[in-house]
């Protein structure tokens, strides 16, 4: 169980988060969403402990994060950060083994289970057949898939995922979604991405996280969540919210700018 | 199952399990022969030239026939020349180090200015101290040498990872302690000045066991601590986000590798004044020969930094006979048009 408590963020002097509380079902997607400098972002840093609360604290099964050994905590929680760079030349094989140091020591450095986790991840992503190939030389969905990769074989139940698809064409920010849906229902891992896309979020997460001035707005069941009212308040547009002749799910149509 | 690119060996009876990349030990091998093969060659070559196997022979305590060979081997030429391969040494893994850490493929001790702190520091101690014990200078040059990257970090390195600005503030900083050094050498004693001069150069001219005994435990420590390291390297490699996700202790990590490259430059200072480009090349031509994994591109960027050196000192005493070029003129006329290159190249990226 992931949940903040009263959780407040700051840089410098300016606070991003205020007195935050929230629960992350487990599980399940979670989607944070909300405009930009809403503070989604640094919600995930703090939940990931890249950024130290001013104030509160992050929970993982009733255990402050911030006082978790960063070992213990990083096998049991994963972070991608958005647009990470891989260094020149590095293969995606070699990448994804990196996932692997929480689970090392000085003695102990590439058990058997490190070469099965790797495999493993090689697999579930798809990347197996490319596992040789330089990260540099992907294309940005299967580069952002062998990053995905890594952090499954670091094999934590939680993975935290800022932007998985920022700067991805559609059909690569289709196929790292996918593969997200995948890892939450074959694997019940738990995860939660910063989205910009609201109708990603409708469609791949089953709970979301509306976030306005650095609280918030609303969460749960985007079926509950995403209404006319929360794209007004929250984002500033004038939407329609039709259900989604597929699947039912609700789909966002902006058709004007809110007007206060 | 496919075929791994790397080795992996697991002991049955004890915890003990490692993985090093295919590619690392033949080429780790051949540097090292190549390296070997120069050094030998280049304490042949001289006023009193003696045969390869003569000086292998010397080397080794076997009898050549001329008792004049242990001299001339054993107490002029191969201090010499292990001066000139464990600075190598130590400049191909500070620079490995410093690319690793700041994520900059243009980092190398000299470039950034650490070499140039290190150089002042001690040339400062030569000119004001006078008689200055050989072990001193190494702990001298040390200190210039965190100075310097002191300062680096604070005022380039914090704001945001940009590798122009850390290159700038870098060669900035180079320049001012070059000013202040060559102000130390207009004030000082003639006497103190001619050694200063000899010793700034990057040369390992006339190099002996009195300046390779202080140098061997700085590379006995730092070398293996980076070794060690190198998972750690690899993980702060990706950024410092990630390398935190993955439980790394990143200040702590970086603290310490920072101080082994920073020690490794000082003390290759101390021993044989700024050599440059050697930090610069060495790692780009070991992470392309063995890939970026530093497990593998350490110990072979630094078997490299060991053979350039040594080739270019062989270089340097036989060009232009009997005139001997100092090693640091030939890593500057080798290295200063790759790092033009690599310029070049980032700024089209």
């Amino acid at each position: 169980m992931l949940e903040t408590q009263n959780l407040t963020l700051a840089y410098d002097k300016a606070t991003i988060i205020a007195g935050l509380g929230l629960t992350i079902p487990m599980g399940k997607i979670t989607a944070l969403v909300g405009p930009n400098g809403c503070g989604k972002s640094t919600l995930l840093r703090g939940l990931a402990r890249l950024l130290s609360p001013r104030g509160g604290s992050v929970l993982l099964d009733g255990h402050d994060i911030h006082r978790l050994p960063t070992r213990q905590l990083a096998k049991q929680l994963g972070i991608l950060p958005q647009g990470p760079v891989a260094p020149e030349g590095l293969s995606v094989r070699e990448l994804v083994a990196q996932g692997r140091y929480p689970h090392q020591s000085w003695f102990q450095q590439w058990q058997t289970d490190d070469e099965t986790a790797v495999t493993t991840a090689l697999e579930i992503t798809g990347m197996a057949a490319l596992a040789d190939r330089p990260v540099d030389a992907l294309s940005g969905g299967q580069r952002q898939r062998a990053w995905i990769a890594m952090t499954l074989a670091q094999q934590t139940s939680i993975i935290l995922l800022d932007e998985p698809t920022t700067f991805l064409d559609l059909s690569h920010q289709i196929e790292v979604l996918q593969l997200l849906e995948r890892l939450s229902r074959d694997e019940g891992r738990t995860i939660v991405m910063v989205v910009h896309d609201l109708n990603h979020a409708t469609r791949h997460a089953q709970h979301v996280v509306a976030l306005r001035d650095g609280n918030v707005f609303a969460s749960g069941d985007p079926r509950e969540v995403v209404t006319p009212r929360l794209l007004r308040d929250v984002f500033g547009v004038e939407a329609d919210v039709l259900p989604d002749p597929r699947t039912g799910l609700p789909l966002c149509l902006p058709y004007g700018l809110h007007v206060s | 199952m496919t075929q791994q690119p790397w080795f992996t060996v697991r002991a049955r009876r004890v915890p003990v399990s490692f993985r090093v990349d295919k590619r690392v030990v033949p080429v780790l091998a051949i540097v090292l022969l190549a390296t070997v093969i120069l050094m030998t060659l280049n304490i042949g070559v001289g006023e009193y030239p003696i045969a390869p196997l003569d000086v292998l022979k010397t080397v080794f305590g076997l009898p050549t026939g001329n008792t004049d060979h242990s001299f001339i081997v054993n107490t002029l030429r191969l201090p010499r020349m292990l001066v000139a391969a464990l600075v190598g040494l130590a400049l191909g893994i500070s620079g490995t180090i410093m690319q690793g850490i700041t994520r900059n493929s243009l980092a190398d001790p000299g470039i950034i200015g650490v070499s140039a702190g290190a150089s002042f520091v001690a040339v400062t101690l030569i000119v004001v101290v006078k008689d200055v014990p050989s072990g001193v200078l190494p702990l001298a040059a040390f200190a210039g040498a965190a100075l310097v990257a002191l300062l680096i970090y604070m005022l380039a390195w914090r704001k945001g990872d940009s590798p122009i600005r850390l290159l700038l503030v870098g060669i900035g900083i180079a320049s001012i302690a070059g000013a202040l050094t060559t102000l130390m050498i207009t004030f000082g004693d003639i006497n103190d000045v001619q050694r200063a001069l000899i010793w700034l150069t990057g040369s390992v001219y006339g190099r002996s066991w009195e300046e390779l005994l202080p140098l061997l435990p700085w590379i006995a420590i730092f070398v293996p601590l980076a070794l060690l390291l190198a998972r750690d390297l690899n993980a702060l490699n990706l950024g410092e986000d990630v390398a935190n996700g993955l439980g790394s202790r990143v200040v702590m990590k970086r603290g310490v590798l920072l101080f082994a490259a920073v020690a490794l430059a000082g003390s290759s200072v101390a021993a044989a004044g700024t050599i440059g480009f050697v930090g610069l090349i060495a790692p780009h031509l070991a992470r392309r020969l063995v890939g970026p994994l530093h497990e593998g591109a350490l110990p072979v960027a630094g078997m490299l930094g060991a053979f350039i050196v040594v080739a270019s000192d062989l270089v340097g005493r036989t060009i232009l006979a009997p005139i001997e070029l100092p090693c640091g003129l030939i890593t500057a006329v080798v290295g200063a048009p790759f790092f033009i290159a690599l310029l070049i190249q980032s700024r089209n990226r």
